[in-house]
C-alpha cells in the first residue's frame, strides 16, 4: 500500500513536471490520463475510466482492455503502461499502441494492475461491444452467449448498435431476439418495453421465459385493512388461500411490526425449562407439564410476571389476520409492462404446453415401441400359439447378453451391432426350440402348468446369468451414430436410439405380417393353431410347426433384447422387468392379433407417460396407476382392444 | 360330502398330530439348548409359509385359480402387524429417551418424536393417514385380516365379474402384485418405501425376554395358526362348498348351468384365502424381522405356487408338505454351511446354484410328477389312478390332470 | 296349454355371420319337443341364447306365467329360474362321486354361504337314491363319475338336471355315441321327465327323434323352417330340400 501510494505520487509528480518520456501514442496517453483511477482499482470509481477508454474510439483499445481484464497490464518504473505476454516461458513487453513486442519484461521492477472481479466484470461488459462487432463470427457468438448469461442494462446500447452491421443471418436473428429481451427488461421507454414483450410472446425458448419471469417478481406486503399499497399491485391475497398460508401471513405481520410474535411450542418449552424453580414453573409443578394445558397455564404465569413474551391465542391470530390486508406487489413499477409480461408468459405457457404435449407424445411413442418389441415375441408364442412362456423375459436377456459378448469379440460398434442381431436370434431360437421340445410340448392345453414350468426355467436362467455374468450391469454401447439426439427445440427432442427402436418396431411389425400372411410357415401355424387335427390330416406336422413357431417367437425376443439392451442396461433381471408389461400388452391388445398387440403397446406406453405428466418425478407411481388402469380397462373389454368375437374366439 | 368330518378328512388327525409332536420335539430340543434360536425361527417361519401354501391350495388346488397375488396378501399382513410393532416399540424407546428431559413431554411431542424416528429414513416426520390405528394392537390385528380380504374382494370382484379366467387371471393377479409392490416402493405411500418396516423381531415391552424365548412363542403361535387353518380349510373343502369349488376347477360351465353363482364362490374362496394368507404373513414377518416391497417381486409370488405344486395340489396336506420341504431344503442350501463343490473348471457354490436347481426341479415335477410329494402318500395308502388315456378331468385350464386324479 | 317359454324375433350374428335370424319359438309347460336341423342351423346357438350364454342382438325371450324377460340375466340366474341344460358332451364333475354330483345338483339355496353350512338331510339322500335308480346308476353311487362309461355319464348329467327340478330341460344330442340299448333307456328317461316338465331335445338322429314321438321343430339357417309331427315335417318339401341338398 505504501509503495503504491508512493508510486502514484511519483506518476503525479512526473505528470506535473511534464517530463513524460513514454513512447508517444494515443492509447498510452489515454491510459496516462486515467492512470490514477486505473491504479486505484475500485469498483465504485472505475466507471468513468473505462467509459473514457471505450469512448475514445481508438482501435487498439480492445487488446488493452482484454489485457487489463486478464491481469496482463503492467506499469513500469516510469509509470508507463505495458501489456505483458508470455512467450516460450518468457515474459515480454508489448506496446499498448503499436502492439509491437519491446523486449523482455522485468516484472520485478514493474507493478501489475490487479482488477478485482467486480472491475473485471465491468471491463468484460465494455469489451462486449467490441466483440459484438468483431470480424470473427465465433467471437460475436461468444459475446451473445455472455450477454444471455449475464444481461446488464449497459449492454443494450452496444447490442443495438451492432445489429445494423451484422451480416450473418443466424447471428442477426439472435441479436434481434436478445435485443428484445434486454429491451423488455432494461429499456427506459415503457412503450418500447411493452412492444418488445409482445414481440417475444411467440417465442418459447427457455431464455425468453428466463428473461420475462424476473419482470413479474413480486413481494408480499401486509397493511392494515383499508390501506392500499404503493407501487404496482399484482393481487390481493387472502390468508389461508392457495397463495398464502395463514402461518406465512401472520409471519409477515410480525415482520412488519403489525403483530406480536407468536412463541412456538419449542420456545415455550425452552422458556419453561429456563424458568424452573423449586420443581415448579409459574406455580405449576414441573412433573405436570406433560399436559399441554398445564404448560399454557405455567407459561401464562411467566408472561404475567413479564418474564416472557405473552402467548398469542388462535383467536388473536384470527383477529390480526382479519384486520390486515395482504398484497403481492411487483418489483417492476410499470403496470403496462407487468400486464404485457403476464400476457406474454401465458401465451408462451400455452405454446410450451403444446410442445410438451408433443414431447410426451414422442416419449410415449418410444416407450410403446419398447413394449411392442418386448411383446411381439409373445404375440407369436402366446397370441398365436396360446403358449404362455414366463421365460420370455429371459430370452430378451439372453439376446442382450449375446450382443454384449459379440461386442467383446468385435470392437467396431457398428459391425458388432450388425453381427449381434442374427447372433441373438440364433441363440434364442435354439433355446426356444429346446424349451419347446423338452417342456412345452408335453404341456399343451395345460396353460397353468406351462406357466409354472416356464417360470421355473425363468428362475433358473436368471440365476445362471447371475452366476456367469455377475450381478452388475454390463455395458452394451451403441455406435456413435446412434448416440446423439434429434433436438427440435428447447422443449421437443428425442434421442437417436429411441428413433432406431421405433424403426425396429415398425420393421418387426412388417416382418410379422409378412410371415403370418405370406409365408408357408405362417399359413401352417395358423392352421395348426385353429385345428391341429385337421392340419395334421392335410399333411402338416403340428409338432414341427409348433417347434418352429415357438423358436421364431423366442428369436424375435432375442433381437428385442439387443435393442432393449442398447437403450437400458444389461442385467440378469432385465427380462423380469418387462415380462408383466409384455403380457399385459398382449392381453390388453387382444390375443391372436398383431394389430391388437400394437394397440396394447400404444395404450400401455401412452398411459404410463400420460400418468407421468401428472407427477413427473415419480415413474413408479406412473407404473402403479398404469397397471391399475389396465385392470379396470379389462373390465370393459375383457377380450382386449381388438377382440375376436363369436365361435372363432373359442368360448 | 356325507359322513362325519373325520371320515371325510382322514388327513386331519395325522397332520395335527404330527404338527403337535414336531412342535413339542422342537420346543424340547430348544429348551435343552440343542437348537439355535435362528433355527427355531426358521422353523416357525416355515410353519407360516405352510399356512400360506394352504391358502394357496384353497384357490389353486381346489378352485383352479392360479393366483399370483397371494404373496401380496402375505406381505400386507406383515405390514399391518409391523405398523403396530414399530409404533409401539418406538413409543417406548422415545418415552425412555424423553424421560431424561427437564420437562415431561406432551403427547403431541411424543407422537412427533415417534414419527421422526419411524419416518426419518424417508425424510418425513409425520404419520401418514394410513397409520391412524397403528397405536392400537386390536385395530391392527383386525386390519391384518381386513386389508388383504378387502383387496381380494375388490380385485376379485373386478376380475371374476368380467370372467377373466385361466392364465389371464394369473397374469392379472401378477400385475396386481407388481402394482402394489411398485406403489409401496414409493416413499409417499407412507410405508417407508424400499426400507420397509424393520426391527419387527423386537416385541414392544418385552425387551427383557430373550429372543430364544420369543422364538418359541412364535413357533407355538405359528403351529396353532397352521393347525386351526388346516381345520378350517378341511371343513371348507370337504363339504358342499368344496364340491362346488372342485366343480368350478374342472368344469366351470356345468356349475354355472346348475344355477350356482360361480363368481360368488370364487370371490368367497379368494377372500378367505387372502385372509388366511394375511394372518400367515402377520406371524411370519415378526420372526423374519423385516418386511419390504421386495418381498412382493414376481419371483416371490410364484414360490407359493411352487410349494403347492411340489407338495401336490388339491390335497391340503400336500401344500403343507411342499412348503415345509422346499423351505427347509432351501434354507439348508442357502445357509452357506454346505461346502462348495469343486468340479474342475466350475465351482459349485450352493448358495448360487440352489435357485437353478429349484427352477429345474420345478419343471421336472410339473412334467413328470404332477401329484408332487403327495403322490408318495398315495403309494402308501395304495390309492390307484384312473385310466383315462391322458384326458383331463374337465375342460377348464385349471382342471385336474389324469395323473393328479385318484379313482 | 299355457306358455312356458316364448322366444320371438331373436337374431344374433358373429362377425357378420347370422347364426340366428328372426327366430320365434314357444313351449308349453309340460311338453316334449325335438329340434332338428342340419349342421350350422343354429341349434346350439339357440340353446346358448335361452340359457344366457349368448346375448342376442335383438328380440325378446319371455319366461313363465309372469312373462319375465330372460335377456340380461346371468346363466346361473336363468338356471335358478328353472332352465336346465345338458351339453352335447357329457359334463359331470369327474373328480367326484356320482352321489356328490347328484347332491350338488339338488335343488337348494345356491349362495356360497348356504353351501358352506349345508348338510344333507335324510330326505335329500333318499331323493338322490331315487334319482340314481331312475337313471340306472344306483349301483355306482360311490364311484367317481370320471370312471363311468360315456352313456352312464350322459345319464348322470340328465339325473343332475332332474335333481335341479327345472321347469324346462334343454338336452343337446343326448344319444350321440350311445349303443342301441342305451338309447332306448335314454328315450325312456326323457319321455318320463316330460310328463311333469317341458323338455327340448336337440338331435341329429331321426331314428331317435321318431322314438321320442313328439312335436318336431326344424331349424334352418337360424330360423324355423317347419313345425309339427315328425311325419308332417318330413313330408315338407322345404325340409326335404334342406336335408337332401338342393
Amino acid at each position: 500500500m505504501m509503495i503504491r501510494t508512493f508510486k502514484t505520487a511519483l506518476v503525479v509528480t512526473w505528470l506535473a513536471l511534464g517530463a513524460v518520456q513514454a513512447q508517444a501514442g494515443p492509447v498510452q496517453d489515454l491510459l496516462q490520463e486515467q492512470g490514477a483511477l486505473i491504479e486505484e482499482s475500485s469498483r465504485r470509481t472505475i466507471g468513468p475510466a473505462i467509459e473514457a477508454i471505450v469512448d475514445s474510439g481508438l482501435e487498439r483499445v480492445q487488446p488493452v482492455l482484454q489485457a487489463w481484464q486478464d491481469k496482463a497490464l503492467w506499469i513500469d518504473a516510469e509509470g508507463r503502461f505495458w501489456r505483458v505476454i508470455e512467450k516460450d516461458g518468457d515474459e515480454i513487453l508489448v506496446d499498448v499502441d503499436t502492439g509491437a513486442e519491446a523486449g523482455p519484461a522485468d516484472t520485478a521492477a514493474m507493478e501489475q494492475i490487479k482488477p478485482n472481479s467486480g472491475i473485471r466484470a465491468l471491463i468484460g461488459t465494455a469489451l462486449v461491444q467490441f466483440q459484438l462487432s468483431d470480424p470473427n463470427p465465433a467471437r460475436r457468438r461468444a459475446a451473445l452467449e455472455s450477454i444471455t448469461r449475464d444481461p446488464e442494462p449497459e449492454l443494450l446500447a452496444p447490442l443495438r448498435a451492432s445489429i445494423e452491421t451484422e451480416d450473418d443471418a443466424d447471428l442477426l436473428a439472435r441479436k434481434v431476439r436478445l435485443e428484445r429481451l434486454l429491451t423488455a427488461r432494461f429499456d427506459e421507454d415503457e412503450a418500447a418495453r411493452v412492444a418488445a414483450i409482445e414481440a417475444l410472446s411467440t417465442d418459447a425458448a427457455v431464455e425468453t421465459r428466463a428473461a420475462l419471469n424476473p419482470l413479474l417478481a413480486s413481494r408480499m406486503v401486509a397493511l392494515p385493512d383499508g390501506e392500499t399499497p404503493e407501487g404496482n399491485v399484482a393481487r390481493e391475497l387472502s390468508p389461508g388461500g392457495d397463495r398464502l398460508s395463514r402461518a406465512a401471513a401472520y409471519g409477515a405481520l410480525v415482520d412488519a411490526g403489525l403483530a406480536p410474535p407468536r412463541p412456538s411450542d419449542a420456545e415455550i418449552r425452552a422458556a419453561l425449562e429456563a424458568n424452573r424453580a423449586n420443581g415448579e414453573v409459574g406455580g405449576v409443578a414441573v412433573a405436570a407439564l406433560g399436559d399441554p394445558q398445564a404448560r399454557a397455564r405455567a407459561y401464562d404465569a411467566l408472561a404475567a410476571e413479564g418474564l416472557v413474551a405473552p402467548r398469542v391465542e388462535e383467536a388473536d391470530v384470527e383477529a390480526a389476520l382479519a384486520a390486515h390486508a395482504f398484497f403481492d406487489v411487483y418489483a417492476e413499477p410499470s403496470a403496462a409492462v407487468t400486464d404485457a409480461a403476464r400476457a406474454a408468459l401465458t401465451s408462451i405457457g400455452i405454446r410450451v404446453g403444446a410442445m410438451k404435449g408433443v414431447d410426451i407424445g414422442l416419449d410415449a411413442l418410444s416407450l410403446a415401441s419398447i413394449y411392442f418389441l418386448a411383446a411381439i415375441g409373445l404375440a407369436v408364442t402366446f397370441g398365436v400359439m396360446g403358449v404362455i412362456n414366463m421365460a420370455h423375459g429371459e430370452f430378451i436377456m439372453m439376446g442382450a447378453y449375446t450382443a454384449y459378448l459379440v461386442q467383446q469379440i468385435i470392437p467396431d460398434r457398428t459391425l458388432s451391432l450388425i453381427a449381434a442381431l442374427p447372433a441373438a436370434f440364433v441363440v434364442t431360437f435354439v433355446a426356444g426350440v429346446a424349451m419347446e421340445r423338452l417342456v412345452i410340448r408335453h404341456l399343451y392345453k395345460r396353460p397353468l402348468e406351462t406357466l409354472l414350468a416356464t417360470f421355473g426355467i425363468s428362475i433358473a436362467l436368471q440365476q445362471l446369468a447371475k452366476i456367469v455374468f455377475g450381478t452388475q450391469a454390463r455395458p452394451l454401447t451403441a455406435p456413435d451414430w446412434l448416440g446423439g439426439a434429434w433436438i427440435i427445440n428447447d422443449v421437443v427432442g428425442i434421442s437417436h436410439i429411441r428413433i432406431a427402436i421405433f424403426v425396429l418396431a415398425l420393421m418387426f411389425l412388417g416382418f410379422f405380417l409378412f410371415l403370418m400372411k405370406r409365408t408357408r410357415l405362417g399359413l401352417e401355424t395358423r392352421s395348426v393353431t385353429q385345428n391341429p387335427g385337421m392340419a395334421a390330416s392335410v399333411g402338416i406336422d403340428p409338432g414341427r410347426v409348433n417347434m418352429l413357431t415357438f423358436g421364431l417367437g423366442s428369436g424375435i425376443a432375442g433381437i428385442a433384447g439387443v435393442a432393449i439392451g442398447l437403450y437400458a442396461k444389461v442385467t440378469s433381471e432385465m427380462g423380469a422387468d418387462y415380462i408383466v408389461q409384455s403380457f399385459m400388452t398382449v392381453v390388453v391388445g387382444g390375443v391372436g392379433n398383431i394389430w391388437g398387440t400394437l394397440a396394447g403397446a400404444a395404450m400401455i406406453g401412452g398411459l404410463q407417460k400420460g400418468i407421468e405428466v401428472l407427477n413427473p418425478s415419480n415413474t413408479l407411481a406412473a407404473q402403479t396407476w398404469m397397471i391399475v388402469a389396465v385392470i379396470i380397462f379389462i373390465q370393459f373389454r375383457p377380450r382386449g382392444i381388438i377382440a375376436l368375437r363369436g365361435r372363432a374366439a373359442g368360448d | 360330502m356325507t359322513g362325519s368330518f373325520l371320515k371325510r378328512n382322514p388327513s386331519v388327525p395325522v397332520v395335527l398330530g404330527l404338527l403337535l409332536l414336531g412342535t413339542l420335539a422342537v420346543a424340547a430340543m430348544a429348551a435343552s439348548g440343542g437348537l439355535s434360536t435362528s433355527f427355531v425361527k426358521t422353523l416357525g417361519m416355515t410353519l407360516c409359509l405352510a399356512l400360506a401354501a394352504l391358502a394357496m391350495d384353497l384357490v389353486w388346488g381346489y378352485a383352479g385359480i392360479l393366483s399370483l397375488g397371494n404373496i401380496a396378501f402375505f406381505a400386507l399382513g406383515g405390514y399391518m402387524i409391523g405398523m403396530w410393532l414399530m409404533t409401539a416399540r418406538t413409543e417406548i424407546i422415545v418415552a425412555e429417551s424423553l424421560a431424561g428431559q427437564a420437562i415431561p413431554a406432551t403427547p403431541q411431542e411424543i407422537r412427533d418424536a415417534v414419527g421422526g424416528q419411524i419416518f426419518g429414513v424417508v425424510g418425513s416426520a409425520d404419520f401418514p393417514a394410513i397409520w391412524a390405528f397403528s397405536g392400537s394392537l386390536p385395530a391392527q390385528l383386525a386390519l391384518v385380516v381386513l386389508v388383504p380380504s378387502l383387496l381380494a374382494l375388490v380385485f376379485g370382484w373386478l376380475a371374476f365379474r368380467s370372467r377373466v379366467t385361466g392364465v389371464y387371471l394369473s397374469i392379472l393377479t401378477q400385475a396386481m402384485t407388481l402394482a402394489l409392490a411398485l406403489y409401496l416402493f414409493q416413499n409417499d405411500a407412507g410405508l417407508r418405501g424400499n426400507n420397509g418396516l424393520s426391527g419387527l423381531q423386537n416385541l414392544p415391552g418385552l425387551s427383557a425376554v430373550p429372543q430364544a424365548t420369543v422364538s418359541l412363542w412364535f413357533l407355538w403361535g405359528s403351529a396353532l395358526a397352521l393347525g386351526l387353518g388346516y381345520l378350517l380349510c378341511a371343513w371348507v373343502v370337504s363339504g358342499k362348498f368344496g364340491a362346488i369349488l372342485r366343480g368350478i376347477r374342472d368344469n366351470e360351465a356345468r356349475v354355472r348351468f346348475l344355477g350356482y353363482p360361480v363368481e360368488g364362490f370364487k370371490l368367497a374362496v379368494f377372500t378367505l384365502s387372502a385372509a388366511i394368507t394375511g394372518i400367515a404373513g402377520a406371524l411370519y414377518y415378526p420372526q423374519a424381522g423385516i418386511v419390504n416391497p421386495a418381498e412382493m417381486m414376481p419371483i416371490a409370488s410364484i414360490y407359493l405356487a411352487v410349494w403347492v405344486a411340489i407338495g401336490g395340489r388339491g390335497r391340503l396336506y400336500g401344500a403343507v408338505i411342499g412348503a415345509i420341504a422346499v423351505s427347509l431344503i432351501s434354507s439348508f442350501f442357502t445357509s452357506g454351511k454346505l461346502p462348495d463343490l469343486d468340479l474342475g473348471p466350475v465351482r459349485l457354490v450352493w448358495v448360487d446354484w440352489w435357485l437353478v436347481m429349484l427352477g429345474f426341479s420345478f419343471v421336472l415335477v410339473t412334467l413328470l410328477a404332477p401329484k408332487g410329494l403327495g403322490g408318495l402318500v398315495d403309494l402308501w395308502t395304495q390309492r390307484r389312478r384312473p385310466e383315462r388315456h391322458g384326458a383331463d378331468l374337465g375342460p377348464d385350464t385349471g382342471a385336474f390332470r389324469e395323473k393328479e386324479a385318484e379313482a | 296349454m299355457n306358455t312356458l317359454l316364448e322366444v320371438s324375433g331373436v337374431s344374433v350374428s358373429f362377425d357378420g355371420f347370422r347364426a340366428i335370424n328372426n327366430l320365434s319359438f314357444h313351449m308349453g309347460a309340460a311338453e316334449l319337443r325335438a329340434v332338428i336341423g342340419p349342421n350350422g342351423a343354429g341349434k346350439t346357438t339357440f340353446m346358448d341364447i335361452v340359457t344366457g350364454k349368448t346375448r342376442p342382438d335383438k328380440g325378446t325371450i319371455r319366461w313363465g306365467e309372469k312373462g319375465i324377460s330372460l335377456l340380461g340375466l346371468s346363466e346361473a340366474r336363468i338356471a335358478r329360474e328353472g332352465v336346465g341344460r345338458k351339453f352335447q358332451k357329457p359334463t359331470v364333475f369327474e373328480d367326484q362321486t356320482v352321489r356328490a354330483n347328484l347332491l350338488v345338483a339338488l335343488r337348494n339355496r345356491r349362495g356360497p354361504f348356504a353351501a358352506l353350512w349345508w348338510k344333507p338331510k335324510p330326505a335329500e339322500l333318499e331323493r338322490v337314491d331315487a334319482l340314481a335308480e331312475t337313471i340306472g346308476l344306483a349301483a355306482h353311487l360311490d364311484r367317481k363319475s370320471g370312471e363311468l362309461s360315456h352313456g352312464q355319464k350322459q345319464w348322470l348329467e340328465i339325473g343332475m338336471l332332474l335333481a335341479q327340478e327345472p321347469k324346462l330341460l334343454l338336452v343337446d344330442e343326448p344319444a350321440a355315441g350311445m349303443t342301441v340299448a342305451e338309447r332306448e333307456k335314454t328315450t325312456a328317461i326323457l319321455v318320463e321327465a316330460a310328463k311333469t316338465r317341458a323338455v327340448v331335445v336337440v338331435e341329429h338322429d331321426m331314428e331317435f327323434v321318431r322314438r321320442l314321438n313328439c312335436r318336431v321343430t326344424v331349424l334352418h339357417e337360424g330360423s324355423v323352417l317347419a313345425e309339427g309331427s315328425l311325419d308332417h315335417v318330413t313330408s315338407n318339401k322345404d325340409v326335404i330340400d334342406v336335408y337332401l341338398g338342393r
